[in-house]
């Protein structure tokens, strides 16, 4: 494995009265894209949103290429290079796409060449680049959040669920993009339930159970392996061609 | 250029712009029928001392002025970052009494006005920082439940503190000689109309009103603009983009301030007159929420509307009324019902048809209705 870009180290985290995540210890190596499977309630999406600091961890250890960065407030941890992608097309409705590029990039204009990249991936974009963003559709909605990610250089990319409720064309789009981003150079934190997607694109897969990282290791032994994948996610690949 | 190339282009360089576009930051009102109303009104404005005698219409033009800029300086908080704040007439009031104790006791000077106005904005920014880092990092409904609690004491102790003040009563105070009705800036009328210190104090007022409309304009259509907005459709999203929420919604809460501040001073100049009831009353801050829900939130150009319907209606209806009940009399029921001495049972009757008319106000409702 190469080098660790993020390590979580004993991670619990509480919201309310509930404790959900029960000490996650696991390591995103720089490079590549690294799924998180799991069934729902698994913690998948806490464990991301504790990464960000949008729910402080209650205990455990979470560093970012050497920085300790578990009490750091949202802000602080996007600006050291981590870019979030919620599962609920998280874009801002009442500005343009264009707006809505252009405040991702915080720290000045948008590089031209890295724009023209952008729209490559994801050319729907271009139609509708002076138009409200709430306009768009569910697939170019996602496209966009995920555009906004990576309107600056991150160094780290968390993806919750981006095919989640997409059309299997916008599936395929949305596998072709995170495939041209792989090619980019990009680390990849992917959170996905659709595990045709996820062997489609995963170098390595971690898999929740209960608040904990239940399995670790190479995707293509996960995908070669029918049997751990009804051990661990009560299903095989087989049935999801 | 290819085509993406041309959108790199758009995306990192402004757009190309003409003399009004820059004039409005690129936020045209998009409807034929908003533009011309607005046309009418800053037109009418502009030109009501040539157009109207008496001093009723240019109090009454003067007084949409200051609410233009009062109530665009509300939007900036309300419409474009979801603050719901009830202590904008304290700063409001902040400004008014700067200018007001400060001719009353340095003398009628313009550095009189100008030290009133300085001193006034310092400590509305201050008050405004201290509020937002405060305050601001609390849920929304405790943070209005602390302006309100803030505004209250404000008024408290301006009425309290008497001697600085003038109380209950307010403080009366003469003008540097320039905006006095003696005053005479040209021997010759023009169109009819003298050109005296009083038409000058309106100009002030309009050219100020302006000047703080254009330069919000400018602010929520800049980038500092569009991560209000991003706030107020999402915080934790603005966060996760690497935005500091608190110190956005703190700079919005001063700049507010501080237009708030700069309309509170052209009033005391206008009125001559500065005391609890005119700045600081609860009941503008009733006033100031319910033109920009009428103008639109979230649209300047709401506050424009608002704003001059809302005066127009407080200042006329009444008149209005009148002639409607006289012109009735002799039918049974109808000259009651619009007897002017209903004149604010019918002004709030007016308030709920047209809110619940426009819900998105009548600024949302005439851009739905271009792009339909």
């Amino acid at each position: 494995m190469s080098e660790v870009l993020l390590q979580l180290e004993g991670v619990h985290t509480h919201i309310g009265p509930y404790h959900i995540l029960h000490g996650v210890d696991c390591a995103i190596p720089a490079g590549g894209l690294t799924v998180l499977l799991g069934r729902n309630g698994a913690g998948k999406t806490t464990t991301l949103r504790t990464i960000m600091g949008l729910w402080q961890a209650s205990s455990g250890r979470i560093r970012f290429d050497g920085l300790d960065i578990s009490k750091a407030p949202t802000p602080d941890i996007a600006r050291a290079g981590i870019a979030y992608v919620p599962e609920s097309m998280a874009i801002f409705t009442d500005l343009t796409v264009r707006e809505n590029i252009v405040l991702a990039a915080r720290s000045g204009p948008v590089d031209s060449g890295r724009l023209d990249w952008m729209l490559g991936l994801f050319p729907a974009l271009k139609r509708f680049w002076n138009l409200p963003a709430g306009n768009l559709s569910g697939g170019q909605k996602q496209m966009l959040a995920i555009a906004r990610a990576i309107a600056e250089p991150r160094r780290l990319l968390l993806v919750d669920e981006p095919t989640k409720g997409l059309a299997p064309v916008m599936v395929r789009s949305m596998i072709e993009a995170f495939r041209a981003l792989k090619a980019a150079g990009e680390t990849i934190l992917l959170v996905e339930q659709n595990f045709y997607a996820a062997s489609a694109l995963g170098d390595h897969v971690l898999v929740m159970d209960d608040g904990r990282i239940a399995h670790s290791g190479a995707m293509s032994d996960l995908v070669a392996d029918p049997v751990l994948q009804q051990r661990l996610l009560g299903l095989s690949l087989d049935a999801h061609q | 250029m290819t085509a993406r190339s041309a959108l790199s282009a758009a995306a990192t360089q402004p757009r190309p712009t003409g003399m009004m576009s820059r004039l409005l930051s690129s936020d045209m009102p998009r409807s034929r029928a908003l533009s011309a109303i607005l046309i009418v009104i800053v037109a009418g404005l502009a030109a009501t001392p040539f157009l109207f005698s008496g001093s009723q219409p240019l109090s009454t033009a003067a007084k949409i002025c200051v609410f233009i800029a009062l109530v665009a300086s509300y939007d900036l908080l309300l419409g474009y970052t979801g603050i719901v704040s009830f202590a904008h007439t304290m700063f409001f009031g902040i400004g008014g009494y700067g200018v007001a104790i400060a001719l009353e006791r340095l003398g009628p000077t313009w550095i009189s006005v100008a030290i009133g106005l300085a001193v006034a904005l310092v400590l509305s920014a201050v008050l405004a920082v201290a509020i937002g880092l405060l305050s601001l990092r609390v849920r929304a409904i405790f943070f209005s439940m602390i302006t309100l609690a803030v505004a209250s004491a404000a008024a408290v102790l301006a009425s309290q503190m008497s001697t600085v003040t003038g109380g209950e009563d307010g403080l009366s105070f003469q003008l540097p000689p320039q905006l006095r009705p003696a005053f005479r800036l040209l021997l010759e009328p023009i169109f009819g109309v003298t050109i005296n210190g009083r038409v000058l104090a309106y100009y002030l007022v309009f050219f100020a009103a302006l000047a703080i409309f254009l330069a919000l304009l400018r602010i929520v259509n800049s980038p500092f603009g569009r991560v209000l907005q991003a706030i107020r459709e999402n915080e934790f999203r603005a966060e996760a983009l690497g935005y500091r929420v608190v110190a956005y919604r703190t700079a919005a809460s001063v700049i507010s301030a501080l237009a708030a501040t700069v309309a509170g001073a052209m009033l005391a100049l206008w009125l001559r007159y500065n005391g609890p009831d005119t700045t600081l009353s609860f009941s503008i801050m009733i006033d100031i929420l319910l033109m920009v829900v009428i103008g639109g939130m979230g649209t300047l150009y709401g506050a424009v509307i608002g704003a001059t319907l809302f005066v127009l209606a407080q200042s006329y209806l009444q008149v209005l009324m009148g002639a409607a009940s006289s012109g009735l009399s002799g039918i049974p029921f109808l000259p009651d019902l619009v007897h002017p001495d209903r004149w604010l049972l019918w002004l709030g009757a007016l308030f709920i048809i047209s809110v619940y008319a426009f819900p998105g106000g009548i600024v949302g409702y005439l851009r739905k209705r271009q792009s339909a």
